[in-house]
C-alpha cells in the first residue's frame, strides 16, 4: 500500500513568493505519475516536499495512508534519484548502492543480496567494485537508480533523471526506466521538463505551470483533449498552432473566420460545444500533424486552402513547413514528397475532426 | 594558438612566407627559461648557501681566503652536536608536541565549525562566516601582548601549553574558511541523497562530507602544521626557558650567543629545524599548493 | 515509518509544532558544532584585541587610567615616528616588489610547457617553505659584514662589499629583499593559479580580433585576474605590515632603533622593556590601517562571490 496523496499543498518562500499554490493529487498503489511543465512551475519543489527535502508551508502529503508532513526524509521510505545522481564520489558502486541499507543496520548478507538483485535487473553487475568517477553517464544513472531499488521504497521519486544525459541515451534510459518499472511496479513520481519524456513514461501525466495543476490525464487524453491552452501548447512537438479566429453564426451552422479571408466550417458534431463561442474571437489550435498536404480528402471536415511558406525543414520522415498567416506563424507537417517551395503558395489540409477552440481570456479549451 | 600559422604554414607557391611566429614564440620561451633560471638560483641560493656552511668545520668557516660557496672539507659534525645535544633534542619535541596538539584541535574545530556554517545554516550562520574571516585577517603581532597578559593570568606564561592555547588563533579562522569553500564545492544533492539514504548529522559528515573533502582535509592540515611548526611571535614573547622552547625560538635564541657564532651549528639546527615542513612540501606539493590558493580561489 | 501508525489527516494548524522543534534540534546541533569556533573567535581574537585597547590606556605600572596618553607620548617621540615611516616603507616597498616579481615569474611558468611547470614550480616556492625565522637566519649570515657571501660575490663584479646591517639604508634594503625573496612566490602561485583560470578561448578570441601579446596581457589577462591580484596584495599588505620574524632575527630594530617596524617595536617596549600598556599602544597603530585593508580585502571577496554566482 504507497498511494500518494497530496491536499491542498502550498509551498510559499520567504516574502510570500508561492512557488506551489495549493495542489491536490492523488497518485495510486504502482502507478507511475510524470510531473511536467516548464521551469520554475513547482514541479520539482512539489516532488522535493513529497520526499521531506522541502517543508510544507500548509497542506498535508501522506504517503500510504500516514500524513508525513513532520517526518524526516530518512523515515519516509521513498528513495530518489537525482538529475546529477548525487552518486558519493568516494564509494565504489556496491557501496554506494547499499549505503542506505548500511545505515539501517541491515545484516550483510541481505544488502549482497539486494545489491546484486538490483545490479542484476539494471545489467551492472560488473561495475559493482568501481568508483562513480570510472563509470559513463548511462553508467551513472543506472546505480542511481539501483540505489534506489536496493530500498525497495513505497516511493521512487526520479528528479529530472535523464537531463544530463545526451539525447540518444536519454531515449535508451528513458526505457531502461520503464523497463524497471515494469518489474519492480513501485509507486513513482518522475519529474521532467521534457513532455516526450512525460508521454511515454506516464501511465498519468500532471501538468503543472505558476505552481499549479493544469491537468491530470493519461497521455493519450492530455494529447487530444487538453483542458487548456497551456497544456495544449505544451503537449505535443512541434507544439500546437494556434490561430486568432472568429466564431461566426451562419445559417445554422458555425463558421470561423480566420485571417487572410480563409473560412473554415466548424464540424456538424461540434456545433452545440461551440455554440456558446458564436461572435466572440477566440483562439483556432490545430496541431501541425493536422495540417497537410491535402489528402484523405473523401474523409468529412477536411478544409483546403492555400498558404505561403516562409522557411521548409526536411526531416527525413516528414518535412516541416513553416507558413505565414498575417502574424502567426504556423507549422504544418507534410509528407516529404510534397513539392514545397519558400515563397510558392501551397494548398494545405486542415483536419478539423482534431481542432480545438481556446477562449483567448480565460485560456481554457471550449 | 594555430590561428595565426595558418599564411606561414602554407605550402602553394601563390602565398608567400609572412610573419615569424615560430621564432617569436621560440624567443618567449628562451626568455621564460632564461628568467626561471635566473629566480630558481636566486631562490635557492640561501638554503644551500646554508647548508654549505652546515657541513664546514669552524675553521673552514674562520678562513676567509677561500670561495665560501665552496666546501673543501665536508663534515656532519655541526649535525651530531646538534642532534646529541639534549637541549636542542628538547626543542624538537616541544615543537612536535604543540603542533601535533594544535594541528589536531584546529581540525576538529574547523571541520566541525565549516560544517554547521557551511550546511546547516542557523541564525547568524552568515555573520560568523564573515567574522572568521577578519578574524584571520588579524596579525599575531597585534594580539601578542594583550594575550601575553591573558596568558600570563592564567599562569601558562613560559609554557607549552600556553602556546597550545593561542596558536588555534592562528590557524582555526583559515582552516575554517578553506574547509567552508570545500564543503561549499560538495553538490547539495549529495546530502540529500544521504538524507534520503538515512543519514543524520554526524553521519552525513563522518561517512560522505570528510571523505569527499579529504583533499581540502588535507591541505587544511597541512596548513596547520605548517603555522604551528613556523610559529615565532607567540613563543619569543612568551617562552623564555629553554626547557619549553619550540625549535624556531630555540634555534634563533639559543644557538646564538656571545660575539663568535657557531656558525655551522647554527645553520644546521635552522636546517634541522625546517626540515618537517619541507618534508611534508616535498611529498604533498599539490595539496600544499592547493590550500595556498584555496583562500582565494574558493569560499 | 513502518510502525504502521495510519493516523486520519489531522487539522491543518496541528503540524507547525513538530516543524519548528526540527528546525530548533538542527539549529541547536549546529550552535553545539561551531561552539569551539565561536570560542576562539571571541576569546582569543576578540576580546584581546578589545582587551589591548583597554590596555593602551593604562600607565605603566597599569594602576592608572590615563586615557590617550601613551599614543601622545609616541607620536611625540622621534623613534616612533621613525618606526611609523619605517613600517609603511618596508611594506608598500617589499609588497610592489613581491607582486611584480611573482606576476613576471608566473607568466613566465604559464609559458613554459605544463609539464615542467611542477618542477619550476616546486623549486621556486622552497622560500615560502621555510619557517621564515629560520631562513632569516640564513640571511643574516649571508649579510654577515666579515664573512658576507654575497660580498664575496659582488667583489667578482669589483662591487665594493655592502655595509648590509650596519648602514641604517642598507638594513632596510636587507630586510625588504628577504621580505621579498620569501613573499614573492605565494605572490607566483596565486597568479599562477589565477592565470589558469583564465578560459584559453579568450586568448583565442583575443588573437583572431588581433590583439598583440602584450594587448592580451593588457585586456584580457589583467581584468581577468584583478581581483586576484588586488586580494593578494591586500592580504599581503596587511601580513607585511605586521611582520616580525625578519626584523627581529635580521637587526632587532638596530642600528640605533632605525629600522623596527610596528611588531618588532611593540615587543620591544611591551615585553622587553615592561611596559605593556605602551606596547599595546604601539601595536594598536596597526589596526586603523589594518581595517581599512580588510574592508577593501573583504569588498573584493564579496565582489567575486557575486561576479560567480
Amino acid at each position: 500500500m504507497a498511494q500518494v496523496s497530496l491536499r491542498r499543498v502550498v509551498k510559499a518562500y520567504e516574502g510570500g513568493v508561492q512557488a506551489v499554490k495549493g495542489i491536490d493529487l492523488e497518485i495510486a498503489d504502482h502507478e507511475f505519475v510524470v510531473l511536467v511543465g516548464p521551469s520554475g512551475c513547482g514541479k520539482s519543489t512539489t516532488l522535493r516536499m513529497i520526499a521531506g527535502l522541502e517543508e510544507i508551508t500548509s497542506g498535508d502529503i501522506a504517503i500510504g495512508g500516514t500524513v508525513v508532513n513532520d517526518i524526516p526524509p530518512r523515515d519516509r521510505d521513498i528513495a530518489m534519484v537525482f538529475q546529477n545522481y548525487a552518486l558519493y564520489p568516494h564509494m565504489s558502486v556496491f557501496d554506494n548502492m547499499a549505503f542506505g541499507l548500511t545505515l539501517r543496520k541491515f545484516p550483510k548478507e541481505e544488502i549482497k543480496r539486494r545489491v546484486d538483485n538490483a545490479a542484476r535487473i539494471l545489467d551492472i553487475t560488473p561495475l559493482l567494485d568501481r568508483k562513480p568517477k570510472a563509470l559513463s553517464g548511462g553508467q551513472r544513472q543506472r546505480v542511481a537508480m539501483g540505489r534506489a531499488i536496493v530500498r525497495d521504497p513505497k516511493v521512487f521519486l526520479f528528479d529530472e533523471p535523464l537531463s544530463n544525459l545526451d539525447a540518444k541515451l536519454r531515449v535508451q534510459m528513458r526505457t531502461e526506466i520503464k523497463k524497471v518499472h515494469q518489474t519492480v511496479k513501485t509507486t513513482t513520481v518522475y519529474v521532467t521538463h521534457d513532455q516526450v519524456e512525460a508521454m511515454t513514461l506516464a501511465d498519468r501525466v500532471v501538468v503543472m505551470n505558476h505552481g499549479v495543476i493544469e491537468q491530470v490525464g493519461p497521455p493519450q487524453e492530455l494529447y487530444h483533449r487538453p483542458a487548456t491552452r497551456f497544456v495544449a501548447g505544451f503537449i505535443g512537438s512541434p507544439a500546437m498552432n494556434f490561430i486568432p479566429a472568429r466564431v461566426e453564426n451562419g445559417s445554422g451552422a458555425l463558421r470561423l473566420n480566420l485571417p487572410n479571408g480563409i473560412v473554415l466550417p466548424v464540424p456538424e458534431e461540434r456545433t452545440s460545444r461551440y455554440a456558446q463561442a458564436a461572435g466572440k474571437e477566440v483562439l483556432f489550435g490545430i496541431r501541425p500533424e493536422h495540417l497537410t498536404e491535402p489528402k484523405n480528402l473523401d474523409r468529412s471536415n477536411i478544409a483546403v486552402f492555400e498558404l505561403t511558406p516562409e522557411v521548409i525543414e526536411p526531416m527525413g520522415m516528414e518535412t516541416l513547413v513553416h507558413l505565414w498567416l498575417q502574424g502567426a506563424e504556423v507549422c504544418s507537417r507534410i509528407d516529404p514528397t510534397t513539392p514545397a517551395e519558400p515563397g510558392r503558395p501551397m494548398p494545405v489540409a486542415a483536419d478539423l475532426n482534431h481542432m480545438h477552440l481556446i477562449d483567448p481570456e480565460t485560456g481554457r479549451v471550449l | 594558438m594555430s590561428t595565426t600559422t595558418a599564411a606561414a604554414a602554407h605550402p602553394r607557391g601563390i602565398f608567400h612566407k609572412a610573419g615569424s611566429l615560430r621564432a617569436e614564440r621560440r624567443w618567449a620561451l628562451v626568455t621564460a627559461y632564461i628568467s626561471l633560471v635566473i629566480a630558481a638560483i636566486i631562490m635557492l641560493a640561501p638554503p644551500v648557501y646554508m647548508f654549505l656552511t652546515s657541513i664546514k668545520t669552524s675553521a673552514e668557516i674562520a678562513d676567509l681566503s677561500g670561495n665560501p660557496w665552496w666546501v673543501r672539507d665536508p663534515t656532519l659534525e655541526n649535525y651530531t652536536a646538534l642532534i646529541f645535544n639534549p637541549m636542542f633534542r628538547g626543542f624538537f619535541w616541544n615543537s612536535v608536541k604543540v603542533t601535533l596538539l594544535v594541528v589536531a584541535l584546529t581540525m576538529a574545530i574547523s571541520i566541525l565549525a565549516a560544517f554547521a556554517l557551511g550546511r546547516m545554516r542557523f541564525w547568524g550562520s552568515q555573520w560568523l562566516a564573515t567574522g572568521v574571516f577578519l578574524t584571520y585577517l588579524v596579525p599575531d603581532t597585534l594580539l601578542f601582548i594583550p594575550l601575553y597578559q591573558i596568558v600570563g593570568g592564567l599562569g601558562l606564561l613560559d609554557s607549552t601549553w600556553g602556546l597550545v592555547l593561542v596558536y588555534p588563533t592562528l590557524t582555526v579562522p583559515f582552516c575554517t574558511w578553506i574547509m567552508i569553500g570545500y564543503f561549499a564545492s560538495i553538490p547539495k544533492e549529495l546530502d540529500e541523497a544521504a538524507l534520503i539514504d538515512g543519514a543524520n548529522w554526524m553521519q552525513m559528515l563522518t561517512r560522505i562530507f570528510i571523505p569527499v573533502a579529504l583533499p581540502g582535509i588535507i591541505a587544511a592540515t597541512i596548513f596547520a602544521f605548517t603555522v604551528s611548526w613556523a610559529a615565532f611571535v607567540y613563543p619569543t614573547a612568551f617562552i623564555t626557558s629553554p626547557a619549553e622552547m619550540p625549535m624556531t625560538i630555540g634555534v634563533v635564541s639559543q644557538l646564538i650567543r656571545g660575539d663568535t657564532f657557531a656558525w655551522g651549528q647554527l645553520m644546521a639546527g635552522a636546517l634541522l629545524a625546517a626540515l618537517p615542513p619541507v618534508i611534508v612540501y616535498a611529498f604533498l606539493m599539490d595539496y600544499y599548493i592547493a590550500g595556498l590558493t584555496a583562500g582565494a580561489t574558493k569560499g | 515509518m513502518a510502525d504502521g501508525s495510519t493516523l486520519a489527516m489531522p487539522a491543518a494548524s496541528a503540524p507547525a509544532g513538530s516543524l519548528q522543534r526540527f528546525a530548533r534540534r538542527r539549529s541547536t546541533i549546529a550552535f553545539l558544532m561551531t561552539l569551539p569556533l565561536i570560542l576562539v573567535i571571541f576569546g582569543l581574537v576578540a576580546w584581546p584585541a578589545g582587551y589591548a585597547m583597554y590596555l593602551a590606556t593604562l600607565n605603566r605600572r597599569m594602576t592608572e587610567f590615563i586615557g590617550l596618553g601613551n599614543f601622545e607620548i609616541l607620536l611625540d617621540s622621534e623613534t616612533f615616528r621613525m618606526v611609523i615611516f619605517q613600517s609603511v616603507f618596508f611594506a608598500v616597498t617589499a609588497v610592489i616588489l613581491k607582486a611584480l616579481i611573482g606576476f613576471w615569474l608566473a607568466h613566465m611558468l604559464h609559458h613554459i610547457p605544463t609539464k615542467g611547470q611542477r618542477k619550476w614550480r616546486g623549486m621556486l616556492l622552497v622560500p615560502w617553505v621555510i619557517p621564515p625565522a629560520l631562513s632569516t637566519l640564513g640571511w643574516w649570515w649571508m649579510y654577515e659584514p666579515s664573512y658576507s657571501s654575497l660580498n664575496w660575490l659582488l667583489a667578482i663584479f669589483a662591487v665594493p662589499p655592502v655595509p648590509w646591517l650596519g648602514e641604517p639604508w642598507w638594513a632596510r634594503i636587507s630586510v625588504i629583499i628577504v621580505n621579498v625573496w620569501y613573499g614573492a612566490p605565494f605572490f607566483m602561485i596565486m597568479y599562477l593559479a589565477a592565470l589558469k583560470s583564465v578560459p584559453e578561448q579568450l586568448y583565442e578570441a583575443a588573437a583572431i580580433d588581433g590583439a598583440t601579446s602584450w594587448q592580451r596581457l593588457r585586456y584580457v589577462t589583467l581584468p581577468m585576474m584583478r581581483n586576484i591580484i588586488s586580494i593578494t596584495v591586500l592580504f599581503s599588505l596587511i601580513v607585511t605590515f605586521a611582520n616580525y620574524d625578519i626584523v627581529r632575527v635580521l637587526t632587532n630594530g638596530g642600528p640605533r632603533d632605525l629600522t623596527h617596524v610596528f611588531a618588532s617595536y611593540a615587543f620591544q617596549v611591551g615585553i622587553l622593556a615592561g611596559n605593556i600598556p605602551r606596547g599595546a599602544a604601539v601595536s594598536l597603530f596597526m589596526f586603523p590601517i589594518l581595517a581599512v585593508i580588510a574592508f577593501f580585502v573583504l569588498r573584493g571577496i564579496n565582489k567575486r562571490n557575486r561576479e560567480e554566482a
